[in-house]
């Protein structure tokens, strides 16, 4: 059966149940009493073992299995939720997620077993079972339990009818060294594709050898006429541990028994059912791969592993990136859309009529009517491409919780306005700086459980991350109550690898020390913790915020903790902005960090520190002649007015002088190409206006 | 004209521009289009040799003066100029602004004499020099005239 087109939906729902389960495991650990939350664990354990079972995904669909297992125990009331057993469940949710991960990748699960955790999943459930007694006893209990259901079985195989042509068959295989083995496979009898699953069972089993004969036939079982249970007859020169590993490996395959046999059995067949002491024999390694049996499952696994590395050369990453949208949205949009096709054939009809006035009249109207609908129109895309940063933000629990254990810090994570949207492509790149800054804050930020209580703080640090929607930003904000940032040292430090000279430490401002963390390879860390402290720290998350056009400002307070504060465009495409006029040239600037637009007399300029401001309403602003920092000649022809829009980022402002105003108008953001460099970054990009002509944007963030 | 559609393996069509009194010879294969001169938008603070943006059919495209790229005169455009964009990368286009187009020849490998050029002359965008109907055409080395901008 060809699942690969599920796959994507696979991984959406597999990455979806995961972050349920690591929510929930997350509350259980805190309510260990929570019925409901041991339920909805239980519901996603399960859903993630069948759909990893329909995928075909052995691997995973028996570490699910396992997993399961220990969910049912503890909803069922057996059990006892342990931070042993948090821990255990966390790991089995990394293998998981690496299988994930794996699968995304390549389409394949890889080969890695996870035997260790299976086995302390299964530990786990012994322990308890036992009242804390040697798990040994139990998988005895449980071989003994599958013996029993093997006996009941009668050997249906004996049964199958042969041919001459067949025993001569057998015979001839017995005198080649070759192994006889009668197989009886049952299948889970809520499965729905029993034939399917038939035909993968007799894949598998032909890897190793040929099916002689099989009750019922291969064509009965084609056709859909079996029951739960089929058995047949396989010549192979593998042991019978192989092939029953392989064909249990099929999901809602659920037992597999098998039997050597010889030639001679058959003529014997109406003899008596074989002695139980023979039946023990083969039934011994069926429960075997259920309970912990490294053997077996590694040799089935070398065969597959020798087979993956040239499969997953050829296959390339196949998960799409994908959104999930809101039907009503899309709905939204169609409605949209045909709007816009009624006016278009308005426009149609009206460039068809006669009447000279009418048209001009009518062209107005439509005009205006496209100007709205495409407005919507960009709006609705917009908010189809917007996601929540929930989607990235909720994996930061478990993130702090395992921290938490590794450093020994006690520490707590708040998180607000996770429903902030932001458009994909932001959302995709945000998440590694804001897992980076919080990794920093647990390890740097917050100190060791005896510096806070010797400086009088409670004992849980606590970290945070708040987001929300500024004007045309969105700001994410990042900190902690730790120590905060020691200005000194950073400057100590600075000076000590020749990033600044004394001189210049000693008229920078701390703000400006600060902002050296930034620099590429500029680590604080007093030892390097695999947490953080490589160096390769803070840069990259400038770096990376910055190609998404963000910034990034830190504020500090020494012994107070310190704040990362991310600014990031709401949208990437389409702005609105308002054109002014600088010379000739025209030049947008994003409305979205414009506050003001004043008109100034000459003699409104003042001078503080030899550099030139404004004073408006209280507040003083230092004001920037766009001619001097784009090279262009001022037209204005009035020099004692002047106009100066007041553009902010953050809480700092500018006024930028300009020559002439020409209007608001929505814009398509287009790059200049990667050739053309962009000395002082004022330029952030162009955009067509309606006559043709290209337009600059200019970015006023690294003016101010 | 006949002869260009036949196209050898051992020979390059190239499109022959006038810029001064020197012929250059741009490989077609890099040939996206030849637009007529429109207007440029000026980029503030970028290399001298970037004459500005120009808008080609909705993608907004660097144009580079071959004469300040080359430390001749500054432009002066007439009737005859025009801009020839290529594309050395998918997503990268760039404009060339030339006095003139004068066509396309076909070089056979024997009309061509290779030159190698060493690494620190800047100024050099040419890798080798084609004779065709006794006229000698330059051909550009469109890796180093725009492959190797470097950012300052």
């Amino acid at each position: 059966m060809d699942v690969s087109q599920y796959l994507d939906v696979f991984i959406d729902e597999t990455n979806e149940h995961l972050q349920n389960l690591n929510e929930h495991i997350l509350v259980l650990e805190k309510e260990p009493e929570n019925e409901d939350t041991v339920n909805e664990i239980f519901r996603a354990a399960h859903s993630l073992k069948g759909m990893a079972g329909t995928m075909g995904f052995k691997r995973m669909q028996r570490l699910t299995h396992d997993m399961e297992n220990v969910f049912s125990e503890i909803r069922n009331g057996k059990m006892k939720v342990t931070s042993d057993l948090i821990d255990v469940v966390f790991q089995c949710l990394d293998a998981i997620q690496s299988y994930l991960d794996e699968i995304r990748e390549t389409s394949n699960e890889g080969t890695e077993d996870n035997e260790p955790i299976i086995k302390r999943l299964n530990e786990l459930i012994e322990i308890e079972k036992n009242g804390g007694s040697a798990p040994a006893p139990a998988s005895e209990g449980e071989a003994a339990s599958k013996e029993d259901e093997a006996s009941a079985k009668d050997k249906k195989y004996m049964q199958i009818p042969l041919t001459d042509e067949d025993k001569r068959k057998m015979l001839e295989a017995k005198e080649g060294g070759m192994n006889i083995f009668g197989f009886t496979v049952k299948i889970n009898e809520t499965c729905i594709l029993k034939a399917a699953r038939a035909f993968l069972v007799f894949k598998a089993v032909e890897d190793f050898g040929t099916i002689l004969a099989s009750n019922p036939t291969s064509q009965d079982i084609e056709d859909e006429k079996l029951d739960f249970e089929f058995s047949m007859i396989v010549i192979s020169a593998e042991p019978m541990e192989k092939i029953v590993e392989s064909a249990k490996g099929i999901s809602e395959i659920e037992d597999v028994s098998g039997e050597s046999l010889s030639p001679e059995s058959f003529d014997k067949k109406e003899e008596a059912a074989p002695a139980p002491a023979e039946e023990a024999a083969p039934a011994a390694p069926a429960p075997a791969p259920a309970a912990p049996a490294p053997a077996p499952a590694k040799k089935a696994a070398a065969p597959a592993a020798a087979k993956k590395p040239a499969a997953s050369k050829t296959s390339k990453p196949v998960a799409n990136r994908t959104v999930r949208v809101d039907i009503e949205k899309l709905d939204d949009l169609m409605n949209q859309v045909s709007e816009l096709i009624i006016a278009k054939n308005s426009l149609v009809a009206i460039s068809q009529s006669d009447d000279n006035s009418a048209q001009a009249q009518g062209v107005r109207e439509q005009i205006e009517y496209l100007e709205r609908i495409t407005t919507n129109l960009h709006e609705s895309v917009m908010k189809v491409r917007m996601v929540p940063i929930e989607s990235v933000v909720n994996r930061f629990p478990r993130m702090i919780r395992d921290l938490s254990k590794k450093l020994d810090k006690k520490m707590e994570l708040t998180m607000s306005g996770e429903d902030t949207e932001l458009d994909r492509t932001v959302i995709d790149e945000i998440g590694d700086p804001l897992m980076h800054l919080l990794r920093n804050s647990a390890d740097h930020g917050l100190e060791s459980k005896e510096a806070r209580k010797a400086s009088g703080k409670p004992e849980t640090g606590s970290i945070y991350l708040n987001a929300f929607q500024e004007g045309n930003n969105v700001i994410i904000e990042v900190g902690d109550d730790g120590n905060g940032i020691d200005v000194e040292g950073v400057k100590t430090k600075a000076i000590e690898r020749g990033v600044i000279t004394e001189e210049q430490a000693a008229t920078m401002e701390s703000k400006d020390i600060v902002d050296l963390l930034f620099l590429p390879s500029f680590s604080m860390a007093k030892k390097i913790t695999d947490i953080s402290g490589r160096g390769v720290g803070l840069d990259v998350v400038k770096s990376k915020i910055e190609a998404l056009s963000g910034e990034v400002e830190v504020k500090t307070e020494l012994g107070r903790g310190s704040k990362f504060i991310i600014r990031l465009p709401l949208t990437l495409a389409i702005i609105q902005a308002l054109m002014v006029e600088i010379g000739t040239e025209k030049y947008a600037i994003s409305l979205g960090s414009i506050q003001t637009i004043e008109d100034i007399s000459v003699d409104d300029i003042k001078y503080v520190q030899a550099k030139e401001v404004i004073h408006i309403r209280g507040t003083v602003i230092p004001i920037i002649r766009m001619h001097d920092i784009l090279d262009i000649e001022s037209t204005n022809e009035d020099p004692t007015n002047l106009t100066v829009v007041i553009v902010n980022k953050g809480e700092k402002q500018a006024g930028l002088i300009i020559d002439n105003l020409i209007g608001q108008q929505e814009i398509v953001i287009k790059s200049l190409g990667k050739y053309i460099e962009n000395n002082n970054k004022v330029i952030s990009g162009a955009t067509i206006l309606g006559d043709g002509e290209v337009a600059l944007i200019l970015d006023v963030n690294p003016l101010i | 004209m006949a002869r260009n559609e036949i196209v050898a393996n051992d020979s390059k069509q190239y499109i022959v521009v006038r810029i001064d009194n020197e012929r250059y010879g741009i490989d077609i294969t890099f040939v996206d289009n030849i637009v007529r001169m429109q207007k440029i938008t000026r980029v503030p603070k970028a290399q001298p040799y970037f004459k500005g943006v120009i808008n080609l059919r909705g993608e907004v495209v660097p144009v580079m003066s071959m004469r300040l790229r080359m430390e001749q005169p500054d432009d002066v455009y007439t009737g005859a100029s025009r801009i020839i964009i290529v594309k050395m990368e998918a997503a990268a286009s760039c404009g060339l602004t030339v006095d003139e187009v004068i066509g396309v020849v076909v070089l056979e490998n024997s009309e061509i004499d290779r030159m190698n050029n060493s690494k620190d002359d800047k100024q050099m965008f040419i890798n080798g020099i084609g004779k065709h109907e006794g006229q000698l055409i330059s051909l550009l080395d469109l890796n180093k005239l725009i492959g190797e901008i470097e950012p300052e």
